[in-house]
């Protein structure tokens, strides 16, 4: 028999509704863009990238099943019947989705791909950092384990933007268009919510890591003679169930599997 | 076959795994992406235990959150337990503390460079502050030693695993990440 062994017990006063929210969450953040990445494999410029992009799809589904596999356990604390990871992967819908807006759009060509992973792993980089000193032993016993992955994935999407940004006037061009793109999905990832406010010392008020990630994302894109694009309009609701069109069309390639065969493992 | 599962009983009365001979059995199974190194030399054999009612209780750390090779790892723990004769366990993964290339035994790091993998080095802190250009040291060949090599892919055919190329020997090999 084997077991994923929790840390440790959730102390009983938490607010485990606001826990099991928050968790799915980050969750859905990690298995969204896993899925994203995943489409690719065998698309992918060299096979390098292919090899790098599936590496970090995987990291980020390991991610998500820690992540999934506690807020389905949470939540059954709450409800009586608890959810595992394939249950929150495969059978929710749209709606149920808690993830922000960045992951799931489209990946577009390299270049906006890696403007998305760059903000993505800048944020995910700054936010693990924080929740390694969560007082919820299991999170922080993630954020510990997994920034280490995410260190090489911002590095990943950093080195590719100062070769796209900073090398010939195409790639320049192509890389700035793929900023201007994904850039309307960033104030998203700093938005406060209501799960955040209610668990002190447990979650991590997004606001709080933009100084750092701004730092570093801010000092790349200089670097890479590119410019901070300043968009028309910025998109909202992720966390609250409110989602692009793009999450639409994702979700049946990645359930499609598991809802026409029920129970089916490798 | 009936097992005796005590912690203070002599290792050598037949019939009876002691404590410490779980261990080296537990920590002898071979890593199932790369055989050359046990779980032992990887440290990612964190605890075996016997718990007051005889079960083997066995904790084991992945090397990544997303690595396949977990799930395997804990299944061949528990084949070559069961060989052994043990018949109640449970095998249980934890993250934390989180595993680092560090907890790697020099044994395990100079059966690595044999293999052709170049072993990692020392473990950095996860960087701080505005660090766009990563430095790093360049891997040596484990072929022919030379430090004249070049990174190709920051991820390789496992999730552990970086891709280099010498320019010495211009052979290609692989590097051991440190995390």
């Amino acid at each position: 028999m084997t077991t994923a062994a929790r840390a440790g017990a959730t102390s009983p006063e938490v607010d485990r509704t606001a826990l099991a929210a928050y968790v799915l969450g980050l969750g859905d953040d990690a298995l969204i863009l896993a899925q994203r990445l995943g489409e690719w494999i065998t698309r992918a410029p060299q096979i390098e990238e292919d090899i790098a992009l599936g590496n970090i799809a995987l990291d980020l589904l390991g991610q998500a099943r820690t992540l999934l596999g506690y807020a389905g356990e949470l939540e059954g604390a709450v409800t009586g019947q608890p959810r595992d990871e394939d249950d929150l992967a495969f059978l929710r819908d749209e709606r149920e989705f808690r993830n922000i807006q960045l992951v799931e759009i489209e990946n577009g060509d390299f270049a906006v791909t890696m403007a998305r992973q760059l903000i993505f792993s800048s944020y995910q980089y700054e936010l693990y950092s924080a929740l390694s000193s969560s007082t919820d032993p299991t999170l922080s016993a993630l954020a510990a384990k997994a920034v280490k992955e995410v260190d090489y994935h911002r590095d990943h999407a950093t080195q590719w933007v100062l070769r796209l940004g900073d090398g010939t006037q195409e790639s320049h061009d192509r890389m700035q268009a793929g900023l201007d793109r994904v850039w309307p999905y960033v104030e998203e990832i700093f938005d406060a919510t209501d799960t955040v406010a209610a668990l002190p010392g447990i979650a991590v008020d997004p606001a709080r890591l933009r100084p750092a990630w701004s730092d570093h994302v801010e000092h790349v894109l200089a670097e890479a003679t590119l410019t901070v694009p300043t968009p028309k309009w910025r998109s909202r609701g992720g966390r609250i169930g409110y989602h692009s069109e793009n999450l639409g069309h994702l979700l049946p390639e990645m359930q499609n599997l598991h809802r026409s065969h029920p129970g089916a493992t490798w | 076959m009936t097992v005796t599962l005590d912690q203070t009983a002599p290792v050598t009365a037949p019939a009876t795994l002691t404590l410490q001979r779980l261990r080296e059995i537990a920590g002898a199974v071979p890593d199932p992406e790369i055989p050359v190194l046990t779980l032992h030399d990887l440290g990612i054999l964190r605890d075996v235990q016997i718990t007051a009612n005889g079960v083997v209780d066995v904790t084991l750390t992945p090397t990544y959150t997303g690595c396949p090779a977990t799930a395997v790892i804990a299944a061949d723990v528990e084949t070559a337990l069961r060989a052994a004769g043990v018949e109640q366990l449970v095998v249980r993964t934890v993250l934390s503390p989180a595993w680092t290339t560090d907890w790697m035994s020099e044994d395990g790091k100079s059966k690595l460079r044999e293999y052709g993998i170049a072993p990692p080095g020392a473990c950095r802190p996860p960087s701080s502050g505005p660090r766009p250009i990563g430095l790093s040291l360049s891997a040596r060949c484990p072929r022919c030693g030379s430090a004249r090599t070049r990174e190709i892919s920051r991820f390789g055919s496992t999730p552990c695993k970086s891709l280099w190329s010498c320019l010495a020997c211009a052979e290609p090999f692989d590097s051991f990440k440190a995390i």
